[in-house]
């Protein structure tokens, strides 16, 4: 199969969604024919749909999702796209309280299809308002769907899957992502919302990991297998809905859980998914809960501190060790 | 446009009413004295227009054409309400006549009303936005973040700033240095207009004018409607902060009395018929306020329902 990066997929993904129905455009800071996108994932798009289409903004994060909310409401479907996963700070209302909660307040009359896109995650040195890994924010507002999309395969699937979708969904990539190769078929497929993938098959322990972490995960699974410890990690690809289902039934067959998340430990992703596995699986685990997340800092910005504080194979591997 | 005004009034006895009688759950915000600029504006609008509201939406619902049996429902938190019970006095929409809701975060609507207006410049449509909004959200990030988007994209939407003197307690004095707001509306590169807001003619024509030019896709215009609140901020409210004359000079100014009055004068309706309008409207609102009461509650387990499609 021919592979292409995250980047690539991504842009198919907008590609084809914009080909497919005229409702679909994007907005956001630099996205047009000027830069292409901070990341270049909307490169050359501009060019190819026109920049009604394909809009470049104002550095106004609170009024580009508004713009998206009130376009998704009157018949659209907006993809906006923030910068980094940092700025939708500056858009929290129109996110949480605008964006996902004109269903619920409004009695089911309206539809809010439209997709936040935006870049999460830490390690190219660009400090604390550029490096924060903010999606338990989101699995946090009832309303939003909240995806997290590790490989070019699927980030493509779900992003499709996402613009088609007639609610929010708040897409999560991540920096380090971009550039990684994966295989992608050249025809159509979708991925669907709330089902996990298992990205490795193993024995011994369950690692729960997304976005970048699956790839650390599967870095250290490979370590361990040298060890003799077969480790199985679950990718959930979306965390709302999240698949409890797969989870659980991997922990069952384990015994054991380690959840690694890029973000801090206190209430962040790790803590929901040690949460649903403790009320809803205990009486599986042959060990103690492990999760391996960021200590409760901001990201510093210095190399050797930057890399102190994101979980990496190691500290993986650590944490695999103390529950088999 | 007498009816609708005399309408909306008569709503909002009624709902302080109920709420003196312990029926309304939660919080009220009367739109009592504002009506002109909601009548102004959204009789130059088209059924299939939209506007955004506020947390003091009542009179916009009305004004657009929302039924007011169900709006009534709807702030008894009644099944059979707009939103089925969930969204109450502050929440309400009616997507089918173009009402495209309340917000009750101040400021909020702002975006979003120029988000539906990019949404009709790209489906190539002549619908137009009216989005309402106090003095109060002109100091939001949002009015400047979504006007000047508005303005840049040359979208049909209509800002209608209720000036209504008072952010809750807050008089407009202390919190900006200017008089007007429309003032604001020059560095976004659009027009900006004020009218007398107790003055129903007055905002329909200045609404005609804006409207129009939305319309013909030349962009989004500020109408500053000066107003005042007959009743406080909410239902706790009992106004202290506003000195005694100036209430009274503004009850003296009320819209509807105004109105009624040039109607008379003008022999643009007599006396009888204008009690014929007021009589039907009454008994229109006393049959929502019994629609409303006999409505049943939602069922409890109903909360769990419309949080996604």
């Amino acid at each position: 199969m021919r592979k292409i990066t995250y980047r690539e997929a991504l842009r198919e993904a907008l590609r084809e969604e914009m080909q497919r129905d005229p409702t679909v455009f994007l907005l956001g800071e630099d996205i047009g024919r000027y830069w292409g996108g901070a990341f270049k994932v909307t490169e050359g798009l501009a060019e190819e749909f026109g920049d009604e289409r394909v809009r470049d903004t104002p550095i106004s994060e609170s009024a580009i999702i508004g713009a998206a909310v009130g376009a998704a409401i009157t018949g659209m479907r907006p993809v906006a796209e923030i910068m980094f996963g940092d700025l939708t700070a500056l858009a929290v209302d129109q996110i949480a309280n605008q964006a996902a909660k004109i269903r619920y307040m409004f009695g089911g009359q309206a539809k809010v299809p439209l997709v936040i896109r935006t870049p999460f995650g830490a390690g190219v040195n660009i400090a604390a308002h550029h490096s924060q890994s903010l999606e338990a924010w989101y699995m946090h507002i009832p309303g939003l769907y909240v995806a997290v999309p590790s490989t070019p395969y699927d980030a493509k699937g779900l992003l499709k899957t996402a613009i088609r979708n007639d609610n929010p969904v708040f897409f999560c990539e991540h920096k380090l992502l971009y550039p990684i190769e994966g295989e992608v078929p050249e025809e159509e497929y979708t991925v669907p919302l709330g089902v996990a993938d298992v990205k490795r098959e193993g024995e011994d322990v369950t690692v729960v990991a997304a976005l970048y972490m699956v790839h650390k995960a599967l870095e250290a699974a490979e370590k361990l297998e040298t060890e003799g410890i077969s480790v199985e990690v679950v990718d959930p690809r979306t965390l709302t809905p999240l698949d409890k289902q797969i989870i659980i039934k991997s922990v069952k067959k384990t015994g054991r859980l380690v959840v690694v998340s890029e973000d801090c430990k206190t209430a962040g992703v790790s803590a929901e998914i040690a949460a649903v596995v403790a009320e809803e699986a205990i009486d599986y685990l042959d060990a103690p809960i492990k999760r391996v997340a960021e200590p409760d800092t901001p990201i510093p910005f210095s190399p050797p501190l930057e890399q102190y504080v994101i979980p990496n194979e190691k500290s993986i591997i650590k944490a695999v060790r103390e529950v088999v | 446009m007498y009816r609708k005004m005399f309408e909306i009034r008569s709503f909002e006895e009624k709902v302080f009413e109920l709420y003196a009688q312990n029926m309304v759950p939660g919080t009220i915000h009367l739109y009592a004295g504002e009506e002109a600029v909601a009548v102004g504006v959204c009789s130059n609008l088209r059924k299939d227009d939209y506007i955004t509201s506020t947390h003091r939406g009542h009179g916009h619902c009305i004004a657009k054409g929302a039924d007011p049996k169900r709006i009534m429902a709807e702030i008894l938190g009644k099944k059979t309400g707009y939103c089925k019970g969930k969204g109450g006095s502050m929440h309400i929409a009616d997507f089918k006549v173009g009402m495209l809701g309340a917000t009750a975060v101040v400021g909020a609507g702002i975006p979003i009303a120029m988000g539906a207006g990019l949404s009709i410049k790209l489906r190539g449509t002549d619908q137009v936005v009216a989005c309402f909004f106090g003095e109060g959200a002109s100091n939001q990030g949002t009015f400047h973040e979504g006007i000047n988007m508005a303005a840049i994209w040359k979208l049909p939407v209509i800002f209608v700033c209720e000036n209504n003197l008072y952010a809750m307690g807050t008089r407009q004095s202390r919190v900006m240095l200017i008089e007007n707001i429309a003032d604001r509306a020059a560095s976004y590169g659009i027009p900006g207009v004020t009218v007398d807001g107790n003055d129903v003619l007055a905002v329909y024509e200045a609404a005609r004018e804006v409207v129009e030019r939305a319309r013909k896709g030349e962009g989004p215009t500020l109408i500053e409607c000066k107003t005042y609140r007959h009743k406080g901020h909410s239902r706790v409210d009992p106004a202290k902060y506003r000195p005694k004359e100036e209430v009274e000079e503004w009850l003296r100014k009320d819209p509807i009395k105004r109105l009624r009055e040039k109607l008379l004068q003008t022999n643009v309706l007599a006396e009888e018929e204008i009690q014929r309008v007021e009589g039907e409207v009454s008994a229109e609102i006393e049959e929502a306020v019994k629609f409303a009461v006999e409505s049943p509650y939602p069922a409890p387990e109903e909360a769990l329902e419309d949080v996604y499609a």
